[in-house]
């Protein structure tokens, strides 16, 4: 709601820069054009950007601009390591839980169709603990992690393509609220 | 949401919910040698509800072991042998018969009479009589098909067994407990979320699965008597894989509660879990041998998904599988001679049997995404999934390889079979 507000208000802004000087109107009609923080000015003069209240208090764990916003690590068939691209994520999220020794992390690893059910709910424990392997050697608490299987039972799609087995070849991490 | 909200558990003593998807099986191919046989209507069927010839028949004809002789034209339909034109079924190639007779009784019961002839020889094989209520006409057509199998074969029929399925329409799950041929489907879990790996109890009054419900896989054990169900396993991390001790006091399951996926035993109240695999590579599927000596389970622990053996209590594993990259889902024969197990060949998934004594290995289908095979208690038979036209539905396969048969739900996705032990084992 707050992103909305947010944009509202720039969209707001934009149509009064673009908004033509008010003429006079001789039928009392109010040329209506900008609304939000800063008035429209007639005569085509600048409007001063503001810039909205509601941005600094986004969620980091939501905010689409915030690294903390991707939660989820992709793999080759097959495989369970973590390759370095993640590293930054992970080390993010591990300073999260850090900063928030109260906030508990649901790691859920996932597997493409392919195989046996039971072998995939291990394949896919693997994948989850990898990575809480690596929140703890980056100092994050035992106790804050659960790593869980989904194995290939919550796919993400379900076309039997390359591209979806590798959507679905993945660890999530989720926090409070999200599982 | 809450997963209270989420999830709908409906918990229903089996009697209570119909399925409301029938699992219809069709008969794709047959096995060699068939015995030619022709099962005549009974006297006075007509009288109950269904056709007690045409259960038999439908049964023995899609065993793969017969070869069905057309039998409708018989008049009038002979009850005793001195009324049998032997000559003429001798003629058609007929190596049995089965006739037989029903009559109401004055409680409002019937008795049912059937008689098994050898055609060349002249001679009865089998002649049972049956009480029943109408209630009763599919069971009791299916232990006239067991015993005829069972004179005609030499083993014992399945015809009176249970299987137990998964069925996924939407976001919908059921587990549901059919008979063998696919009638009288009943739920035993409603959810909205997964439902993987049910295991019957060797004496069919329990079944063990996993369910998502709690947004992780959770080891539940559900009495078929009463409806309830409790916990077994639901420790930090996943627990899944439940498979019975052949005494059924106990399960052997796979938690990642000390770190990776490991194979415990447990009571089947939940109590006192012991690991028994101590590699640190996935240990998974354990199945017990029916003999009670060994568990067979699926390790990476070489390096790739091989099927292992070791003994119940734990200790040294012992290799079993070495062609291929790719083996799992270990299961064991009753008679404890064969190994059937899923294999990946060219990125294919195909069900597979080895002779444990020889190492011969034979492939038992040719399909994409074939698993979870599960073996009927006379050993002849293994149910497995599989999927067509896009669909997971399920099919069936003789131990040779040669019968098959297809089972499918309309407009459902079928998965995780298991066939049920004999009834009152």
């Amino acid at each position: 709601m707050k992103n909305l507000f947010a944009l509202a208000a720039a969209l707001a802004l934009l149509a009064g820069c673009a908004s033509t000087p008010m003429t006079d109107n001789k039928a009392g009609v109010e040329d209506r054009t900008a609304t939000g923080n800063a008035p429209a000015q007639q005569g085509g003069s600048t409007a001063t950007p503001v810039a909205p209240k509601a941005e600094q208090q986004l969620n980091p764990l939501k905010d689409p601009n915030n690294i903390l916003s991707k939660r989820s690590i992709y793999y080759d068939y097959d495989k369970y390591d973590v390759k370095d691209e993640y590293k930054p994520m992970l080390q993010a999220h591990a300073n999260y839980l850090g900063q928030h020794p109260d906030t508990k992390m649901l790691i859920q690893g996932n597997c493409d169709e392919r195989g046996s059910r039971e072998y995939n709910i291990a394949l896919g424990q693997k994948r989850a603990d990898g990575v809480k392997k690596i929140l703890e050697l980056m100092g994050v608490k035992d106790n804050q992690l659960e790593s869980v299987s989904l194995g290939e039972e919550k796919p993400r799609c379900t076309e039997q393509t390359e591209e979806c087995y590798a959507q679905n070849r993945r660890s999530d991490m989720l926090y409070p609220g999200e599982h | 949401m809450r997963p209270v909200i989420r999830t709908i558990l409906l918990l229903l003593a089996l009697a209570c919910s119909s399925a409301q998807a029938q699992l219809s099986i069709e008969i794709t191919g047959g096995g060699a040698n068939q015995i030619p046989i022709g099962v005549l209507r009974f006297a006075g069927e007509q009288v109950l509800p269904q056709n007690i010839s045409d259960i038999v028949e439908a049964d023995l004809q899609r065993s793969g072991r017969f070869r069905m002789l057309f039998a409708g034209s018989v008049d009038p339909l002979p009850t005793e042998m001195a009324q049998v034109n032997f000559d003429d079924w001798k003629s058609r190639g007929g190596d049995a018969l089965v006739i037989g007779s029903v009559a109401p009784l004055a409680d409002g019961r019937f008795e049912a009479r059937f008689r098994l002839l050898d055609v060349p020889r002249q001679t009865q094989l089998a002649g049972v009589a049956f009480t029943l209520t109408a209630q009763q006409v599919r069971a009791t057509a299916h232990r006239i098909a067991d015993m005829v199998y069972e004179k005609l074969t030499g083993d014992r029929g399945v015809f009176s067994t249970r299987i137990a399925y998964v069925v996924k329409q939407g976001s919908r799950y059921e587990l549901q407990i059919a008979d063998a041929d696919g009638a009288g489907a009943q739920t035993a879990l409603a959810s909205r979320e997964p439902i993987i790996s049910p295991a019957w109890s060797p004496d069919g009054t329990r079944l063990a699965y996993v369910s998502f419900e709690n947004r992780k896989p959770v080891v539940y054990v559900h009495s078929l008597v009463s409806g309830r169900r409790q916990v077994v396993a639901n420790f930090k991390g996943s627990n899944s894989a439940p498979a019975w001790s052949v005494d059924g006091q106990q399960l052997a399951v796979v938690l990642s509660k000390d770190g990776g996926s490991q194979i415990y035993l447990i009571g089947a109240d939940g109590s006192n879990p012991r690991r028994i695999t101590q590699s640190n590579a996935i240990n998974t599927e354990p199945f017990f041998s029916p003999d009670g000596q060994w568990i067979y389970f699926t390790s990476d622990r070489g390096g790739s998904p091989q099927i292992y053996r070791m003994g119940v209590t734990g200790g040294d594993a012992t290799r079993i599988t070495f062609n291929g990259n790719y083996n799992v889902s270990p299961r064991i024969s009753p008679d404890g001679k064969t190994l059937v197990y899923i294999a990946r060949e060219n990125g294919r998934f195909q069900l597979k049997s080895l002779d444990l004594a020889s190492g011969q290995a034979q492939s038992l289908t040719d399909g994409q995404h074939d698993e979870s095979p599960s073996i009927a208690p006379n050993g002849k038979m293994i149910l497995y999934a599989t999927q067509m036209n896009n669909r997971g539905s399920l099919a069936a396969v003789s131990i040779d390889g040669r019968v098959k048969q297809r089972l499918s739900v309309q407009a459902a996705d079928v998965r995780e079979p298991a066939w049920g032990p004999f009834f009152n084992n």
